[in-house]
């Protein structure tokens, strides 16, 4: 789970977060519980909000990057992908 | 001053006996000398604040009308953007992230004249109940230092209840603007889901986040939520609706109206505070209100629902949080590895444990039991309340099990803390408005009484609380600490 | 299966394709930062598509509906309740670390398309078509040297541009329906060209606006069970997937004529070395926990909606082309020339759509669009000036080559063609008239031709009437010279 979520943690905190999991997983396997019987999700009651195919300006590149913690020019740095998706 | 509402410095404002900087100074002499104890802020900005406040009263001396908030002094949670100054959501991982844009309620509560004197603290991501996750140190309760606000919009309940602000924006995902309104004793609401727009609040659980108001009084709550609600382009999820006049709603009282009370629900609370939501319960039938017991029976798993949904959610909103683009980045010889490391490094425990049991809930294998069985729970939740206000016009119930406990009491055992939450979740997952006013002490300490409405009914919530309050003004209780006396009147 | 089970099979070659195309927008899907290709790095980027705390995703009215457009040309069906998902996994040039997609409920299903590969039509089912966003780029950069198709792991360090990050993308998914290389191939160009042809992409593989993957398996022929699958990536031109997919083939048979089994795996195609490569490390599967985005509005197309983007469609190409060849009774291959962009078939019509007119575009106008690199869209000449400079040359105003000539400048310089043919002087000399002065001149200096034409030798007239033509600087109108001097000669009225 911690390599699906990115987080690196330590063997203490590891033990500790299992620990505390599988409390709140006992707690929340209280759901079995109830009758679902045809029961369905609800259906979010906004249907077609769109916009317009008409531009608004972007941020400035400056702007973009201000908050980079590293970069080279307009770019954003990053290390290397070892990696493919 | 500080005792004031909104309300009442307003026509004072307007009419020039009081200049919004002169009230602005108090304001802030007031921050100063309380914050070392409180810790409510975790930014200020004094010198943009006094020039705001200067052109407010250059626009108020030339007759013109700056808006419906014209002066006032306004604390933001610092989960809000407010273009600028950082937003760290009390985290270390945005500790350096300043936004390049403000949030849409920012930005109406500018153009409504509003003063934003800075940003308070909050749970970490708006991440727990107590303000005890923020990565820069809990914020206190002013009722009593040793004890918790509330959370995770401790930060703004304790600015307003503390008298350095009068109004504060706070966000509410599970109880989060309601629980500490109770626990240091001012009026909060969570406006119906879809009432205000989202754009600019850093997401939690985008299906159950709403931005809302605290306020000294109802009144307030209610000249604020007019400034927040209405619709916005920018946010696919916030309704095209007109907004009500609020304030005007609020003379309608309660003659004829019925309350629901969910009494199975309530077996098992603690005595005092069983005594003081009674005595706010029959304060209302002697403004004309009927009670009527109603049955929520699915409300038990509100709250495991919840913390199936809502950490899902949040384990896909945080996963941008990489030291890719902004903020804390720790370095790596890959990038996965920084992505990691960063992570590791900038998230506190609770986060950390919503966004592992987030990810374990929608993941293969455990999908269908979990995160499907709750939307599926969600829903039955929701239908009980239909169900129950179309029976009833309002539910009423405490807004908390217990009252404000002391730091560190529940910091060991996160079930524990999850439990406080139990009368609040619900309503997030329905989707429906809820208010928190103050309601008899218990132990000394604020307590709320919640008002829960059908959806978009926010009008008849706030005409509620605010016939509770003119016959049982316990809003007006001051904190008592020596801290707080001397300070200008 | 063994070697010896497997040799004396007959293989048979299962491909799918899976394309993205970038739609035609001027904008992104869920923001308003411009859609547009090559611009400087990180300068068409907002707070939506950058990620940044806080920001909500509202998606583009356009981007739908090109969607739906596209479907309904693929004869799908468009689905009256859709919505998006997210799909989550973490990549550094996705800056939310989770892409807005459609996963078990995507907007058009059930479709087909048919193309031709030589005389035998093809029909590859369509499996899906959904929506959804695109991400940045990246750049991986090696020991100070810039290598834009540089391998992972080679690199050390990356460059991010989130420009492409939130362009709308379709997804469209066929069925296992192809069956050789050359037909996966027939089938993008036949996918292309309709979606530029309906404007809903420009498709261009080599700018990244279409993207191709592929899944390949072999089975014996007749088993109706599908083979283990390999996944192909990194294909960037026409000729590579047919590259790829015919090495794949190969690859695939001579394994399991060995007695060997194809592992299901995704490999990437190396263009230079004319192989793909297994790429290690997929060992994990992703999983990529989908759930319904909250942030958005599901999406409900009527049956009003449909209609009208149904009767938004234009002409199809096949269509067109099939009408074509009744009237005015083009061959095959001209009216498929004159359907490969609806610009070009639209000035056919215009210009009048008879046999002529397609002749003279197949045969001038192309070459001046060659010549110039200008396309015939952007060129200066209009499809009515086309008409009324074949009018020109039918009535014997101008001749052939003067026709040539006019087009020529029209088609660089635009204008009028008669004010044109005033101006270079093009117009032919028809009139008897005006030319016996010439035909008697001619007749005149070249008696000898004239003696052998008038003893039978009818190639003799071709040099009087090319001596005509010179004395003429070529405007004598060659025919009506031809009979004057034709005439002349026979009645001896040189002199």
């Amino acid at each position: 789970m911690a390599r699906l979520a990115r987080l690196d943690l330590q063997p203490d905190e590891r033990e500790r977060l299992a620990l505390q999991l599988g409390l709140v997983l006992e707690y929340v396997g209280r759901l079995a519980e109830v009758d679902l019987e045809g029961v369905q999700p609800d259906v979010p009651v906004r249907t077609n909000v769109f916009r317009e195919d008409q531009p608004d300006r972007p941020l400035s590149p400056e702007a973009v990057l201000a908050n980079a913690p590293a970069r080279q020019g307009d770019y954003f740095r990053i290390p290397r992908i070892l990696e493919e998706d | 001053m500080h005792r004031l509402a909104a309300h009442q410095l307003l026509p004072r404002l307007r009419d020039r006996q009081l200049r919004a900087r002169d009230l602005l100074e108090q304001a802030l002499g007031r921050i100063g000398r309380l914050e070392p104890t409180l810790h409510a802020f975790l930014h200020l900005q004094a010198d943009q604040a006094r020039a705001q406040a200067d052109r407010i009263d250059a626009e108020l001396d030339a007759g013109r009308d700056p808006g419906p908030l014209a002066g006032l002094p306004v604390a933001l949670k610092d989960n809000l953007c407010l273009q600028g100054m950082p937003t760290t959501c009390g985290s270390r991982i945005l500790e350096s992230f300043v936004p390049p844009y403000d949030a849409t309620v920012v930005r109406r509560l500018q153009a409504a004249g509003a003063i934003v004197v800075g940003k308070t603290n909050l749970d970490e991501f708006a991440m727990g109940s107590s303000t005890e996750n923020s990565a820069f140190g809990p914020t206190r309760n002013p009722w009593d230092p040793g004890r918790v606000p509330g959370g995770s919009s401790g930060g703004s309940a304790v600015a307003v209840a503390a008298g350095m602000v009068p109004l504060a924006l706070g966000s509410d995902t599970g109880g989060s603007i309601r629980q500490p309104a109770a626990f240091c004793g001012v009026c909060g609401l969570k406006p119906t889901y879809g009432r205000v727009s989202r754009h600019g609040l850093v997401a939690f659980a985008s299906s159950l986040d709403q931005v809302g108001p605290l306020a000294r009084d109802v009144r307030d709550c209610a000249l604020l939520l007019g400034v927040l609600a209405g619709h916005d382009p920018l946010d696919s999820t916030c309704e095209d609706r007109p907004v009500p006049d609020y304030p005007a709603l609020l003379e309608r009282g309660v003659e004829g109206l019925r309350l629901g009370i969910p009494r199975a629900f309530l077996q098992g609370l603690e005595p005092e505070m069983a005594t003081s939501f009674e005595e706010a319960t029959e304060a209302l039938v002697g403004c004309g209100a009927r009670l009527v017991d109603v049955d929520l029976p699915h409300l038990e798993y509100a709250l495991p629902a919840y913390y199936i949904l809502a950490p899902a959610e949040a384990s896909s909103n945080l996963a941008r949080f990489d030291g890719v683009r902004y903020g804390l980045r720790v370095s790596g010889p890959d990038v996965a590895a920084m992505m990691r490391r960063t992570r590791a490094a900038g998230f506190g425990a609770e986060v950390k444990r919503r966004i592992v049991l987030g990810t374990y809930t929608l993941s293969a294998g455990y999908h269908e039991a979990y995160y499907s069985r709750a939307q599926k729970v969600r829903s039955v939740v929701s239908r009980d309340f239909q169900e129950a206000l179309a029976r009833v016009d309002l539910l009423v119930l405490p807004t908390t099990p217990i009252p404000a406990f002391p730091l560190g009491e529940k910091t060991a055992d996160p079930l524990d803390m999850y439990l406080s939450d139990v009368y609040t979740v619900g309503v997030n997952l329905a989707g429906l408005p809820g208010l928190s006013v103050p309601m008899a002490p218990v132990r000394g300490l604020p307590a709320g009484l919640q008002v829960i409405g059908r959806a978009w009914d926010e009008g008849r919530l706030l005409a509620c609380g605010q016939a509770l309050q003119s016959v049982r003004p316990y809003h007006l209780a001051q904190p008592q600490a020596a801290l707080f006396d001397g300070g200008m009147a | 299966m063994s070697a010896t089970e497997a040799a004396g099979l007959v293989f048979e070659t299962v491909i799918g394709l899976e394309v993205h195309a970038e739609l035609a927008t001027r904008t992104k899907l869920f923001c308003g930062c411009p859609n547009r290709y090559g611009a400087p790095p990180n300068s068409a980027v907002c707070p939506v598509c950058l990620g940044l705390p806080g920001v909500l995703p509202v998606p583009n009215r356009r981007a739908v509906e090109l969607l739906i457009l596209a479907g309904r040309a693929l004869g799908c069906e468009i689905a009256r309740l859709s919505k998006f998902d997210r799909k989550n996994y973490f990549y550094p040039d996705m800056p939310k670390n989770f892409q807005t997609s459609q996963y078990d409920m995507p907007l058009a299903e059930h479709g087909a398309l048919e193309f031709e590969v030589g005389s035998r039509v093809h029909r590859v089912r369509i499996h899906r078509i959904h929506l959804e966003e695109d991400a940045g780029k990246s750049v991986h950069v090696a020991e100070g040297r810039q290598d834009v198709a540089g391998r992972l792991g080679d690199s050390d360090y990356t460059l991010v541009d989130y420009n492409r990050a939130g362009v709308p993308l379709l997804e469209i998914v066929s069925e296992p329906d192809l069956r050789a290389p050359e037909e996966a191939a027939a089938y993008l160009e036949a996918l292309r060209d309709l979606l530029r042809w309906l404007e809903v992409s420009d498709c261009k593989m080599e700018e990244g606006s279409l993207r191709c993957d592929a899944n390949v398996s072999l089975r014996a022929r007749g088993s109706l069970e599908l083979g283990t699958k390999v996944e192909i990536k990194n294909m960037n031109s026409f000729r590579s997937v047919a590259s790829a997919l015919a090495f794949e083939e190969v690859r695939q048979r001579e394994l399991l004529e060995q007695g060997g089994r194809v592992v299901q795996e995704t490999r990437t195609w190396d263009e230079e070395r004319g192989v793909t490569v297994s790429m290690r490390g997929k060992e994990h599967a992703h999983d990529y926990r989908y759930f319904p985005e909250p942030d958005l509005a599901v999406l409900v197309v009527d049956r009003a909606w449909l209609d009208r983007v149904d009767a938004s469609i234009p002409e199809l190409p096949a269509v067109r082309a099939r009408r074509y060849r009744q009237d005015p009774g083009l061959t095959p291959a001209q009216a498929s020339w004159l359907t490969s962009s609806r610009s070009q078939a639209d000035f056919f019509e215009a210009a009048g759509g008879t046999l002529e007119v397609a002749t003279w575009m197949a045969n001038e106008l192309s070459r001046l669009a060659r010549e110039s690199g200008i396309d015939l869209a952007q060129g200066r000449l209009r499809p009515q000036a086309l008409a009324e400079v074949l009018g020109l040359v039918n009535r014997g105003t101008i001749s052939n080559k003067g026709g040539r000539e006019l087009l020529e400048h029209l088609f660089r310089e635009g204008g009028e063609p008669a004010e044109l043919v005033e101006r270079l002087g093009l117009a032919q000399i028809s009139g008897e008239d005006a030319l016996q002065e010439e035909v008697l001149a001619v007749l005149q200096d070249h008696p000898q031709a004239v003696e052998e034409f008038r003893s039978g030798k009818d190639k003799a007239l071709n040099v009087l009437v090319g001596q005509l033509m010179k004395r003429t600087r070529g405007r004598a109108n060659p025919q009506v010279a031809r009979n004057l001097l034709a005439q002349a000669a026979l009645r001896g009225e040189e002199g």
